[in-house]
């Protein structure tokens, strides 16, 4: 499979102050999205996401290294045909509709009058603003915003997808779809590169990931892979058991009233809580194992770099 | 296409600013009470009016200039806007000339508004059309695409406050620097008057761009002038728009 987005070694700088301090943003990123994937794109505040975003977008000029959007280089105006862009906390003319906020982006991508309505009718249905399409945005609430930079984002078709943040603001309800909307462009075969905080989302939904901490990839790959399916710890709710009897049964998490909440690390603790429970009359309320998830990765590895 | 687009939402967003109306307000003011100064006045009140209210397109013209100028492209990196315009297949020079376009259209609109109002006054006054002033207008117009550009130049790195005290200096210094042509005469050949003579040469000339007092008194203009003038005037303004497109390319949008 070709690849939608190639980032290689790529290097910035920014000098800032009175007198000038170097700070280094990037040192030297290098990954790959393949075509038709959804690539999530993870790090704490201030690691490097969002710069590498306008690097790739041509908003800020690298120091150095090499980026390819669709076999293009990213100078080229013809590699952001094919591109659509969803910025974190979405800045649109407040006082355009959203219906004419859509016809400007598509002015911006040459489309004709009768295709442009037809995408612009389109799109409001996609995400759900065909009520408020004659609203000014200035009106929106942030979630209705994020609705209208994504529908923006797609008014040219695109191949690859870039979305920063597109999930923040959302409820639960509008995440849902979002999500549902992410996971529809790869049916269509389009390539998604997004960045997200919400590490269940990215979890449901991404094909591979990259962690990049303090300007560095520290881990890539795909998802299974990267999430084993090893079980860390078993947690137990218990009721009817004084908590003292457990002493020696793993961990004991909280106790709210006569239930205990149990953390236990291997089987035979398990073993052991079940007999427990069965010779004092007790009852098992519940019984999960844990296995490792995105979000355990994430912190290992930001902690450990 | 592009810059049709750039330049449509310039103007949306410039005809919103009710600064643009103060000034359009001060300026008829300024017209209008040229009628009264003339009645104050011994000598020819006609001459008084024409004089008064070119005077007042000048000036509200080239603070329209300024003060929208100044503030256009400093206002889409402000507020972010320009993330996601730069972010389609854009030209940075495309967006600059949409910019600079998009303001002209309204310089355009506000000036053809003034001199409409203008243009009544005198009839009122004299019961005649003076197509001839419309040429002073015009050439104050070229001016005023002249001056915004220098304003869209300064607003592509600085801040609208210093923008504006830029502009305005290039403009005042573009009123006086006919002067600099007298020096060079009055001073003896030497390093001193090569120097004068090359800041007169770089620095603008925007008394090019004035008729008024040839168009009030009715004295001839050679039609070589006129050319020569607007020849200057679109070449000074494609440089500074160079210089603007030059300086944002290498900008790094944070």
């Amino acid at each position: 499979m070709a690849d939608a987005l190639r980032i290689q070694d790529l290097r910035k700088d920014f000098r800032l102050g009175f007198i000038p301090k170097t700070y280094k943003i990037l040192r030297g990123i290098t990954f790959a999205v393949r075509e038709g994937e959804i690539f999530g794109y993870l790090g704490p505040n201030g690691a490097g996401k969002t710069t590498t975003i306008k690097c790739l977008l041509g908003l800020i000029h690298p120091d150095a290294g090499t980026i390819e959007i669709l076999g293009r280089s990213y100078r080229s105006p013809r590699a952001r045909a094919a591109l659509g862009f969803l910025p974190e906390n979405p800045y649109f003319y407040d006082y355009l509709t959203a219906r004419e906020f859509l016809s400007f982006t598509g002015d911006l991508f040459g489309l004709d009058r009768d295709e442009k309505a037809a995408r612009i009718a389109r799109l409001l249905a996609l995400v759900g603003l065909e009520r408020a399409a004659d609203l000014p945005l200035r009106k929106y609430s942030r979630g209705m915003l994020q609705r209208a930079g994504l529908a923006q984002a797609l008014i040219n078709d695109p191949k690859l997808v870039i979305l920063d943040e597109p999930l923040g603001g959302m409820d639960p309800l509008g995440r849902k779809e979002i999500r549902d909307i992410i996971v529809r462009f790869k049916d269509e075969g389009k390539t998604v590169f997004f960045t997200s905080h919400i590490l269940q989302d990215i979890e449901m939904i991404c094909d591979r990931v990259a962690i990049i901490v303090g300007g560095r990839i520290v881990r890539a790959g795909a998802l299974r892979d990267l999430v084993s399916e090893r079980v860390l710890f078993t947690e137990a709710v218990v009721a009817g058991v004084a908590p003292g009897a457990f002493a020696g049964l793993g961990e004991s998490v909280s106790v709210q009233g006569d239930r205990v909440l149990l953390r236990l690390y291997d089987e035979s603790q398990v073993d052991g809580v079940l007999d427990l429970v069965r010779s004092n009359r007790g009852r098992l309320l519940s019984l999960s194992p844990r296995t490792e998830t995105l979000e355990d990765i994430f912190v290992e590895t930001v902690t450990r770099t | 296409m592009k810059i049709g687009a750039i330049a449509g939402i310039t103007f949306k967003e410039a005809k919103r600013d009710r600064v643009l109306y103060l000034l359009f307000f001060f300026a008829a003011l300024g017209i209008v009470a040229s009628r009264v100064l003339a009645l104050l006045t011994v000598g020819d009140r006609t001459k008084i009016i024409k004089d008064v209210g070119l005077a007042s397109i000048s000036v509200f013209g080239v603070l329209m200039a300024i003060l929208i100028g100044t503030g256009l492209v400093y206002k889409e990196i402000d507020k972010k806007t320009i993330f996601t315009l730069l972010a389609k297949p854009l030209h940075r020079a495309e967006f600059i000339l949409g910019k600079f376009l998009g303001l002209v259209l309204t310089l355009f609109v506000m000036t053809a508004a003034m001199a409409a109002i203008f243009l009544v006054l005198v009839y009122v006054h004299t019961l005649k059309i003076e197509g001839a002033l419309l040429v002073a207008v015009a050439y104050l117009f070229v001016e005023l695409v002249l001056i915004t550009a220098v304003a869209v130049l300064f607003s592509s790195f600085s801040t609208p406050i210093l923008s504006s005290l830029f502009a305005l200096g290039f403009t005042l210094i573009g009123h006086l620097s006919w002067g600099l042509d007298l020096v060079v005469q009055k001073m003896t050949p030497g390093l001193g008057r090569t120097l004068v003579r090359v800041l007169a040469t770089v620095l603008p000339d925007l008394e090019n761009f004035n008729f008024k007092t040839e168009v009030v008194h009715g004295l001839p203009i050679p039609p070589g002038i006129y050319v020569s003038s607007l020849l200057y005037g679109l070449c000074y303004t494609a440089f500074i728009l160079a210089l603007a497109v030059l300086i944002f390319r290498r900008r790094d949008f944070v």
